[in-house]
């Protein structure tokens, strides 16, 4: 209270902090399912997006296990498409239940929708996300896809694949139109929640807050958001041709109507490609956050880090032509966009290894945030090192459409982003509840995710170089012993999965309430502000940004010029 | 209960991470692969080599100790920015100039032409007009594939060559190997294309040239009768029984089964909705196959391709002919 002598203008805050004083904050603010529904607080629309997303992620693990367990049975000579504990049918359309249901419910929105919305305002110091009504309408719009996305499963269902190929698409019987529009509603979702981004980190800075001065998670969302509102309205048009191809006749992509279904490709990844960064660039953003955080060091490198996400935010618009090579697409084009993505791959390799320099001298706890940091690492680094196997043409020959690829874009969509997601609600967990957590069945998660995760995916690398192609229903029996152990591994890993559930259940329901505002003794404006969970307006009084986002107390310059 | 096969049955012929290689012409592939791998390797034990040694020397000994304040090093950014973008211009490369190998056929290959379909592939050789399931080449000789598709995108794909292409409808996508090892390789299909898509599976068949000319000949059905050349049909070119059974068993496929239901009523529903008790005469069965969706029997998909224009007058009276047979 004392610090009210500044001269300013406090009516507003008086008023909040009064609330402060008597414990309220944005949890207990208002009351009722609908003050949630309806909210604008761009806090509350965050963790309704975690609470929805976290139920799309256990539907979708839910057919993962399924599809391993169909793979886990042993092979029957001269197998038909019933000879298994499911039909091949049925196998098919869990296969694009759970491709869909990941990519565009869980993964696209998993960083940004929850921990960009929550933590953004927070972090650059405003009062909200520039179009608070806005933000709402986007989570609105996405529950409204997500029913479409889903309403396939119980009518009809859906067996394309998540990729929505042609001419396959326009001929299935399946229920490909109400499956393509709950896609092309998330779109808007998306291009809607990136716009609102773009805009609060360009008008909503606090005083003080340079460009040089926001959190490496800012530069991050930022990126993204970019990608969001330039690629997504290509899908959703993609989407719309396919629909009208479908309902109307059009020939856009059937061939017999005049039309090329490689045009598809094309279109649909000019967007997905830049998507797979829309999926990983808030990854590394809270990476840069985790690993400074939890060893109080400065991230080494702190300009390549922020312009190495905008870089390949832009490359990553020129690189979709790799997920054709053996398309039939022109084998020139096939050459430049390898070369292409090799460009791409140089920023993410500096990424890396920046991270890794930044725990030199440091002095390192090994917090749950942390050990998902590690886990993020091992598993982030191969898959981006098996990348490499598939930007070079002659060898992507060989492994396209096959279970190497499958097992590449699962280290780096579950083994990164999804893993660095649990990371970080684990680290603002405290910030977003104001509760404690189980360290210790933290821990335990982590490593049985772990464990579980190269259990399932590593086996899936040794079977896509033998040659075992992609979305098979059965398969030679030379493959058995890989899928069985990738099944097994898919166990554990749910195991471990679960246990991140009950610990934070347990943690809401009957954790001790965090008694800090700031536990991990960050910088970042979200930390330092004094209440242990944000009020409703977020700060009592404006904050100013003084210093850069990773000068930690026990920072001391080095007393040999080693740095610049 | 259906025979189970464990892995055991089929020896495995190739080393820990690659099939054996019977098409060598592809061999820089593998040795980038090999290539690839070793980097992969070395700088993945470099990378987690230092996180685990700086997580453990760097860990925490006491609250509030003191750290270092380094914001970079300008010298290090740069090698660990140029080390590997020396290395991926080395790789792509390399990768290059294989694939130029793998695009340019060699004078006076044989050439074959493929058509993928759903759920089967047919082999023509285009020297002698031989139409087969699987692939019948000669050793040694090089062989050009014109591959193109009757309905979706397949993927023709050989992991014991190498080689893997999509095959596309109204368009045509070249491969070629030169099979340099007799024996017998499974091809796969690598683009997802529906309900059997994994068990449209068929081999290339590598043998010496006398055996090759005996099984174009052989395959070229001369003097068949329309039963004997109707089931040839059935088998392969048509790709009937990937969907349809002939045995008195009746086994449901994909596809209504076939075994004495010629001259039986069935109940129909037309693509409008309607539905109708017709006989299973030989016009049904016509119709059928040139313009399948039109009458579909109760209780199975709409999902049969049209055979218009790949069947001859001659080549669809055998068909009727071999399923007027199918009875006791």
């Amino acid at each position: 209270m004392e610090k009210r002598d500044m001269g300013k203008p406090v009516l507003f805050a008086d008023m909040l902090s009064s609330h402060h004083d008597t414990g309220s904050n944005y949890l207990n603010a208002k009351k009722g399912f609908l003050s949630w529904l309806f909210t604008v607080d761009h806090k509350r629309i965050g963790i309704m997006y975690f609470v929805a997303i976290s139920v799309f992620f256990l539907v979708g693990g839910f057919f993962a296990l399924l599809l391993r367990a169909e793979l886990m049975q042993e092979r029957i000579v001269n197998a038909t498409a019933n000879s298994y504990m499911i039909s091949a049918d049925h196998f098919n359309e869990a296969f694009t239940f759970h491709g869909s249901i990941m990519v565009f419910l869980v993964i696209i929105p998993s960083i940004p929708a929850t921990l960009g919305n929550f933590l953004l305002p927070l972090m650059i110091g405003a009062k909200d996300v520039a179009f608070p009504k806005l933000n709402l309408m986007s989570f609105h719009i996405y529950i409204v896809g997500a029913i479409f996305l889903v309403y396939t499963i119980a009518f009809g269902g859906l067996d394309t694949g998540w990729t929505f190929y042609t001419p396959y698409s326009t001929e299935t019987s399946t229920s490909v139109v109400a499956a393509v529009f709950g896609a092309f509603i998330l779109g808007f979702s998306s291009i809607l929640t990136g716009l609102n981004f773009i805009v609060t980190v360009h008008k909503m800075r606090a005083p003080g807050m340079t460009w040089v001065r926001m959190p490496l998670f800012v530069w991050a969302i930022y990126a993204t958001s970019v990608i969001q509102v330039l690629a997504t309205p290509v899908l959703a048009v993609t989407l719309v041709l396919v629909a009208m191809e479908r309902l109307l006749g059009i020939g856009i992509f059937d061939s017999n109507l005049g039309g090329d279904p490689v045009l598809f490709q094309n279109f649909f990844w000019f967007y997905s490609h830049p998507a797979v960064y829309i999926m990983i660039l808030p990854a590394f953003g809270v990476m840069s956050e985790l690993i400074t955080t939890h060893s109080r060091k400065s991230i080494f490198g702190y300009k390549a880090v922020a312009i190495s996400s905008i870089g390949i935010a832009v490359i990553g618009f020129f690189v979709w032509g790799h997920h054709m090579f053996t398309s039939g697409q022109s084998a020139l084009a096939t050459v430049f966009f390898s070369f292409l993505t090799y460009a791409v791959a140089v920023p993410t390799a500096i990424k890396v290894f920046s991270w890794v320099a930044t725990l030199y001298k440091g002095s390192i706890s090994f917090t749950t945030p942390m050990c998902y940091a590690f886990v993020f690492l091992f598993l982030f680094l191969i898959g981006g090192i098996t990348g490499i196997f598939l930007g070079a043409i002659s060898t992507d020959v060989h492994l396209h459409n096959t279970y190497f690829v499958v097992a590449h874009f699962h280290y780096v969509m579950m083994g990164g982003t999804l893993i660095a997601w649990i990371g970080a609600i684990y680290h603002w967990w405290p910030k977003i509840t104001g509760k404690k957590y189980s360290e210790t069945w933290g821990r335990i998660s982590s490593v049985v995710v772990f464990l579980g995760f190269n259990l399932t995916f590593f086996p899936q690398f040794i079977m896509g170089t033998r040659g075992m192609p992609r979305r098979y229903y059965d398969y030679l029996p030379e493959y058995y012993n890989f899928h069985v152990l990738s099944t097994i591994g898919s166990w554990v890993l749910a195991i471990g999965l679960f246990i991140v559930l009950f610990n934070w259940l347990h943690s809401i329901f009957f954790g001790k309430n965090e008694s800090s505002s700031n536990p991990w003794k960050a910088k970042t404006i979200e930390w330092t502000d004094t209440a242990v969970v944000p009020i409703e307006h977020n700060f009592e009084k404006q904050p100013i940004s003084t210093h850069g986002p990773y000068e930690f107390d026990e920072l001391v310059k080095p007393v040999k010029t080693g740095g610049h | 209960m259906s025979e189970t096969v464990g892995p055991d049955s089929a020896a495995w012929q190739g080393s820990f991470w690659l099939p054996q290689n019977a098409s060598p012409m592809t061999s820089g592939q593998d040795a980038l692969f090999y290539f690839i791998y070793s980097l992969s390797v070395f700088f993945f034990v470099l990378v987690v080599g230092f996180m685990v040694f700086f997580a453990w020397k760097y860990r925490k000994r006491k609250e509030g100790e003191s750290t270092v304040d380094i914001h970079g090093n300008t010298k290090l950014e740069i090698i660990w920015s140029v080390i590997p973008g020396v290395l991926f211009i080395v790789i792509f490369i390399w990768g290059f100039f294989d694939w130029i190998k793998l695009n340019v056929v060699p004078q006076g290959a044989l050439e074959v032409r493929v058509v993928g379909r759903k759920w089967d592939w047919l082999f023509i050789d285009q020297k002698t007009g031989a139409e087969t399931s699987d692939l019948i080449v000669p050793i040694n000789v090089p062989v050009r594939l014109t591959m193109s598709s009757a309905d979706v995108i397949h993927g023709f794909y050989i992991p014991d060559f190498r080689i893997n292409r999509d095959v596309l409808p109204n368009q045509y996508t070249v491969v070629w190997f030169k099979a340099e090892k007799a024996g017998s390789y499974p091809i796969l299909c690598t683009q997802y294309c529906g309900t059997k898509h994994s068990q449209m599976v068929r081999y290339v068949k590598v043998l010496p040239k006398e055996d090759y000319d005996k099984a174009m000949i052989a395959a070229q059905g001369a003097g068949l009768t329309p039963v004997e050349l109707g089931k040839k049909l059935f088998a392969g070119k048509g790709a009937c029984a990937s969907c349809h059974s002939v045995t008195p068993d009746k086994v449901r496929l994909v596809g209504p089964p076939l075994f004495g239901t010629y001259g039986e009523m069935q109940n129909v529903v037309h693509s409008g909705g309607k539905k109708e008790t017709i006989k299973f005469d030989d016009n049904y069965i016509r119709e059928s196959i040139v313009d399948p969706n039109i009458r579909v029997v109760v209780g199975y998909p709409p999902v049969m391709p049209s055979y218009q224009g790949q069947l001859n007058d001659k080549e669809l009276n055998a068909l009727i002919e071999y399923i007027k047979s199918l009875k006791k």
